[in-house]
């Protein structure tokens, strides 16, 4: 009995003690107030936290609570939770659904309070500002960047003679390479072109000048030419120079694991996956970090997903939560971002922290590669073509139908969707 | 496949067959009749039940219905939009592969009911031993997670390291990449669904086993009849109680494959055009591209199919279902 009745004590000594210290405060609002802060990445748990940790000791009335959801459950949840208003305050947007959340009013635009807060948004990685920028207003504070380098095996490449890439490499010297390392014998590939977006095409066909999207979102680039020949260096890999597994075994075995096993010879790596790499002791030990391959002409140019924090359109609390987004889109938490070498701050100046948090990979190679970075291609309702494309380029991929034929179909369907969405 | 431990098997094949076996009906007690309270007890008593179907079943099915006929905001909001969601279904491409793919792997799940039966019929060979232990492997499936089934599955199917192909090259057999292989992967999944869903009708055939009188088999050995013609002149057809009830759930257990598909083969596959089902692509189209009445309209068109072949069922089961 003595031991239920102090258990019921404790929290009321909890909101005396809570009620002194915002007295003390005396911050812009002596509330106390909890924030709910979504992310899906477990492996930035730990630095989210630090971030509030920092956070609350400048604000002792805010008391933030991290959530983490499985990136496959994410969106589901989310959607839900802020269409019945019961959603966190902040969370992670990515740009693929930054339009959507936007447009729909699931997000709240920044602008009066960046004004207010006097806030510089400069200081931002550009592209990643420019994608959470929808018809002229903020949706959200950037917080991340992704680079692209070239991850290979420097055993095999030193068994079979091969020089080293560096960052003269073209798309020529990626294919010679590629010949050079396979040994269809030892059951290894010189490249590995799987087919994800992100982690393929979408590093090529700037390269080349083509495009995924038209710049205002209305038409897909999918029947340019350019576009389709950024595509096609991924399928002649497989079809044309036998270089690579085939999609049904990348589809079978995870693409980072054939490279983190001496199975394939090179991959095209995303800013992210060193520390992936690093956990298995094969990796860390023979795998090198090259600068991305540039195409033709010597164009760099990618599409780089990055991602910001948002502030529910539905938040009970704007004010602390702006509070709390400001402080996320500091110096300082870029800093312990970078720390931790899982990602890149889009805090510009903040990238020598995530260069050397790895020693034993040349980090600085994702870096240098943000200068090229482009808004990811999306539109208002991303998802309902995103998907689609993949699904349809699998054709190309198995070889059964050249990829301009794809490619057009492609942007046939996806052009019926873009006219079908709410501008 | 989802959904197969919140069913119930019919009363007469679990206890009218029991009764009927042990104690004999003459020496069954009779029930006492119904009084005028009884009905208000039973009333009450089922409350909480019904309530609970109500509210999280019968209501959801009708306004399944009603936002088949909308149009979904982003975030909250839905707007009449009349046939507008059936139109599109009808030329939609995709849901006509689901309707296929869905029809296959139904297909392919019913080979569970007479691989089931004959299992249940050796299991109850007298003198067999170990039943204990086999009766406890077969049923395991049915109580492991389906994230953990599909992902051990997975590894065994994985095209260049599974163990399924690893034994095949024993023999001299080029195994495909059966889950990303257009041509495998329906067969793949649905050899997955007639493993998992045997321990579960393996249970109720045991139990109308159990439920056959021994004097039938004593009479048919006396007539000369071996082992096999005992199996399919006695045990078949005074099965057929227990075979039409699990035809019946496997059916619809069949009609709403999803998690299988969704973790074993997944969006990314080049597999998925072939093997995904109508419930996937309720989720597909109702949650990763936000169309909640179109979902809807996917919804109901499995719930009129579900319903025909459900009836269907029934209308011919007088044909070749015997009652005792």
């Amino acid at each position: 009995m003595k031991r239920l009745l102090s258990l019921l004590l404790v929290p009321l000594l909890l909101a005396a003690a809570a009620c002194s210290g915002s007295s003390e405060s005396g911050g812009d609002s002596d509330e106390q107030v909890t924030l709910t802060y979504a992310i899906w990445d477990q492996a930035q748990a730990a630095a989210m936290k630090q971030i509030i940790q920092e956070f609350h000791a400048q604000h002792p009335n805010i008391d933030v609570q991290v959530q983490v959801t499985p990136w496959e459950s994410y969106w589901t949840k989310l959607q839900t939770s802020v269409t019945a208003g019961s959603g966190p305050d902040v969370f992670w947007m990515t740009m693929v659904y930054a339009q959507y959340y936007a447009i729909g009013g699931g997000i709240a635009a920044l602008d009066d309070q960046v004004k207010k807060s006097k806030l510089d948004t400069s200081v931002y990685v550009p592209a990643v500002t420019k994608a959470y920028t929808v018809d002229g207003k903020l949706y959200g504070i950037p917080k991340d960047v992704n680079g692209f380098g070239l991850c290979y095996n420097k055993k095999l490449f030193d068994a079979a003679g091969v020089k080293h890439p560096d960052a003269s490499w073209k798309w020529t010297d990626v294919i010679a390479a590629a010949q050079k390392l396979t040994n269809k014998q030892k059951g290894v590939y010189g490249f590995v072109a799987p087919e994800a977006d992100e982690l393929s095409w979408y590093l090529t066909v700037p390269q080349v000048g083509g495009q995924v999207i038209s710049p205002d979102g209305k038409r897909s680039g999918y029947d340019q030419d350019a576009t389709i020949q950024g595509i096609q260096f991924w399928t002649d890999m497989i079809t044309k120079y036998h270089v690579s597994p085939t999609l049904q075994q990348t589809t079978d075995t995870d693409p980072l694991a054939m490279l983190t096993s001496g199975k394939v010879a090179m991959r095209y790596c995303g800013s992210w996956e060193p520390e992936e790499i690093a956990a298995v002791p094969y990796g860390k030990a023979n795998i090198g970090i090259a600068p991305l391959p540039a195409g033709p002409t010597g164009k760099r140019e990618y599409y780089s997903n990055g991602l910001a924090d948002s502030i529910s359109a539905k938040t009970k609390h704007p004010e602390q939560a702006w509070q709390f987004l400001q402080f996320l889109g500091s110096e300082k938490a870029a800093e312990i971002q970078a720390k931790t070498g899982t990602v890149i701050p889009a805090y510009q100046g903040h990238a020598d922290a995530y260069a050397k948090a790895m020693p034993e990979f040349d980090l600085q190679v994702f870096v240098d590669h943000l200068k090229y970075a482009q808004p990811f291609p999306a539109s208002t309702d991303t998802s309902v073509w995103r998907d689609e494309v993949t699904k349809q380029f699998a054709e190309a991929w198995t070889g059964k139908a050249p990829v301009g034929d794809v490619s057009k179909s492609v942007a046939e369907m996806m052009n019926t969707a873009l006219s079908k969405e709410k501008k | 496949m989802s959904g197969q431990g919140t069913a119930t098997a019919p009363p007469d094949v679990l206890t009218g067959g029991e009764t009927g076996r042990r104690a004999g009906p003459a020496r069954r007690r009779r029930p006492r009749p119904p009084t005028r309270d009884s009905g208000w007890w039973a009333l009450m008593l089922l409350l909480p039940a019904a309530a609970g179907l109500a509210v999280f079943e019968i209501w959801p099915t009708f306004q399944t219905i009603y936002y088949s006929f909308t149009s979904w905001g982003a975030f909250g909001g839905h707007a009449w939009s009349g046939l507008e969601n059936y139109r599109t279904l009808i030329a939609d491409s995709d849901v006509f592969h689901a309707i296929v793919n869905t029809a296959i792997i139904t297909a392919i799940t019913l080979l569970a009911v007479p691989l089931s039966a004959v299992v249940a019929a050796l299991l109850s060979l007298p003198g067999m031993r170990g039943v204990t232990i086999y009766r406890t492997l077969y049923f395991l499936p049915v109580v492991t997670l389906p994230a953990a089934v599909a992902l051990t599955w997975k590894w065994l199917f994985n095209g260049d390291y599974g163990l399924i192909n690893w034994l095949l090259s024993k023999i001299g057999i080029d195994g495909p990449h059966w889950l990303s292989d257009p041509a495998t992967a329906i067969f793949a999944i649905s050899i997955v669904g007639v493993w998992g869903s045997i321990g579960y009708n393996m249970v109720i055939f045991l139990s109308g086993i159990r439920g056959i009188p021994v004097d039938y088999y004593e009479a048919a050995e006396l007539d000369g009849a071996g082992r096999l013609a005992q199996f399919f002149h006695v045990t078949v057809p005074l099965l057929t109680p227990s075979i039409f009830f699990v035809t019946v759930i496997t059916v619809i257990n069949s009609l709403q494959a999803f998690d299988l598909i969704y973790l074993m083969v997944g969006q990314q596959s080049p597999a998925i055009e072939r093997t995904e089902t109508l419930v996937y692509l309720f989720y597909q189209r109702g949650f990763a591209e936000h169309d909640g009445g179109y979902a809807a309209a996917i919804g109901v068109l499995l719930l009129i199919a579900t319903l025909i072949l459900t009836a269907a069922q029934f209308r011919l089961q007088k044909r070749w279902v015997h009652y005792g």
